[in-house]
């Protein structure tokens, strides 16, 4: 049955569509990988009980020729996505044993679709993190880091915040993944384990039951083989729910007729300021490739300008950790969650959070708290939001003169566990490139093009107009045909 | 700016989360070189710039004053680290 879990997204609906195999079947196969894989620690939990209920609920619908969009693929589930009686932690022991009475939009649209779920897959707590290594759940390896990745010499991180999702999907232990974006965390982790990752524009997807980090940044998106799976993914994941008020009422394109139309005459922006100090040749060289390929299908290369790229980080950590004091204001252990004895309210509010929450996670709330503060309050977080504006406004200008724009999805290939975790700032260095996305609202996709001298991937990413996923897919369809990726990692089911 | 340690155990204090000396101790000299780093925004003329708030050109909606949601204690209770008679629980507030 190993061939099974070979098969992409798109070439799975066909097998059952068609009746080769039983949506049983499929499900039967990705549990035994699941099991497989436990190395990476990609799951947080296995629900291969439930998956088999769906899977089976699947197969009587293609008996029945009723099949649902999505019908019968097995997913994993970022554990960030609030799923109904199953444990819901966002990689946080502050929230070990919560268990939702609710479905978040996002999983209930897959499910809606006919979709099957694996599990709960890992991540940094709180979704804070560039290398899913603040998660209260162990350390996601990267199935890159060699042929027995738990005992690698290097055992490289996955990139976070959707470590798991992406490690799962790499090592084929999903056939894909729901993730979620607020400063790349979709896009970096599918570039350091060579899969596709889209985050579509802020108000695409509904944010509703998705444990919330920074709402104003925060998307949901699908982590994926390759673009088609990305547009299949999307199209389900994607649409209005008056749940969340910044959830937009537009109407879902279907994104799979984006992948047809080729790319003659599109215009891509080059940014110049996306090379940055100490950013390795191989990356620009993939880059510079990047363009050619594009060039080589039809479209139009063109210089842009994005001067205020260089603040987007410092921007981010003031706009983020903001939103996350505040958000995370929830977390007292009253109504959910673990709690900490105190002889009073106060001391067991403080206790709580103090042993709940880990060391990214409370240095992240404490920031946000300071630069909300009085006396701090213009100086900062008014300051981080006007710079945002400019930051906005520099890809308005941009797309007066391009259609798409295609950058590096990060500035290196994945680095080894221990790596940069002296110094919060050089992790957080690991977004330079995805960030400005994010804070202006944009589409972007990160799709793997190439291999470094370490033999690992290599993601670019092309950014959008607001809600035109579609053009960023077919760019995506296009790049990802010239280049031709087909490295499996060297660990995978 | 430069931060010291009364600071960060005021905005400790505030965030509710109990820091302990040490912590105090290592979370000022993270913030000043976080803050230190953050203040090159000050370079940046957004004189004219107003601030953004929302990427969404939307306002937001409303809808009707009615309620719409609803009629599950159990749920609403079913995550509760204490309860008691359909209440969460905490511990003494009033003496």
């Amino acid at each position: 049955m190993s061939s099974l879990i070979e098969l992409t997204l798109a070439q799975a609906l066909d097998g059952l569509k068609t009746k080769k195999f039983t949506a049983t079947e499929l499900t039967q196969a990705y549990i035994k990988a699941t099991e497989k894989c436990r190395s990476l620690n990609a799951y947080i939990v296995e629900t291969p009980e439930l998956a088999l209920k769906q899977a089976k609920e699947s197969d009587a619908r293609y008996a029945s020729g009723k099949a649902l969009p999505m019908d019968g693929l097995p997913l994993g589930i970022k554990d960030l996505f609030c799923t109904d009686n199953v444990q819901t932690t966002a990689g946080s022991n502050i929230l070990r044993g919560f268990k939702p009475q609710y479905e978040s939009t996002v999983t209930a649209q897959l499910f809606r679709d006919g979709a099957v779920m694996l599990g709960k897959l890992n991540l940094d707590e709180f979704a804070m993190g560039s290398a899913n290594i603040t998660s209260a759940y162990g350390n996601v390896i990267n199935p890159w880091s060699g042929s027995d990745p738990a005992n690698a010499v290097r055992k490289l991180v996955p990139g976070g915040s959707s470590g798991g999702s992406a490690a799962a999907v790499a090592a084929r232990c999903a056939i894909a993944a729901t993730g979620t974006d607020t400063g790349g965390s979709i896009r970096q982790p599918a570039a350091f384990t060579g899969i596709t990752g889209i985050k579509p524009t802020y108000g695409r997807c509904s944010r509703w039951g998705i444990v919330a980090y920074a709402s104003s940044l925060d998307q949901a998106g699908p982590m994926t083989r390759d673009v088609r799976d990305a547009a299949i993914m999307l199209k389900s994941m994607a649409g209005y729910d008056p749940k969340d008020s910044t959830s937009v009422n537009r109407p879902v394109p279907n994104y799979l007729d984006a992948l047809e139309g080729g790319i003659a005459g599109l215009r891509i922006g080059i940014p110049k300021e996306y090379r940055v100090d100490g950013m390795p040749a191989e990356v620009e060289t993939l880059w510079q490739q990047g363009i050619k390929m594009l060039q080589d299908a039809g479209a139009e290369i063109v210089d842009i300008s994005l001067p205020h790229t260089k603040y987007a980080l410092a921007t981010y950590y003031i706009v983020a950790t903001a939103e996350c004091s505040s958000n995370l204001a929830r977390y007292d252990g009253v109504r959910f969650g673990q709690r900490e004895a105190g002889k009073n309210l106060i001391e067991m509010y403080e206790t709580t959070r103090a042993k709940g929450f880990g060391a990214e996670v409370r240095r992240r709330i404490m920031l946000g708290t300071y630069v909300l503060s009085a006396g701090y309050y213009d100086a900062y977080y008014l300051k981080g939001q006007k710079v945002r504006n400019a930051i906005a406004r520099d890809f308005g200008q941009a797309f007066k003169q391009c259609d798409a724009i295609l950058t590096p999805t990060a500035p290196s290939d994945a680095f080894a566990i221990g790596e940069k975790q002296d110094d919060p700032i050089k992790m957080w260095l690991n977004d330079v490139f995805t960030v400005p996305v994010n804070l202006a609202g944009l589409p972007a996709m990160s799709l793997p093009v190439g291999l470094s001298a370490n033999k690992l991937p290599l993601g670019l990413q092309i950014i959008g107009r607001p809600f035109d996923e579609s053009t960023v897919l077919g760019i995506g369809a296009a790049l990802e045909a010239a280049a031709g990726f087909k490295a499996l990692p060297p660990f995978h089911a | 700016m430069s931060i010291d340690k009364n600071t960060v155990a005021r905005i400790a204090n505030l965030a509710r989360i109990r820091l302990t000396e040490d912590e105090q101790n290592a979370m000022t000299r993270e913030f000043q070189a976080i803050l230190g780093w953050i203040d090159q925004l000050q370079e940046v003329n957004t004189d004219d710039i107003p601030p953004l708030t929302s990427v969404v050109e939307v306002t937001l909606p409303l809808r009707d004053d009615k309620v719409a949601d609803g009629g599950y204690p159990e749920d609403v209770l079913a995550n509760a680290p204490k309860q008691a008679a359909g209440f969460f629980v905490v511990p003494k507030v009033i003496e």
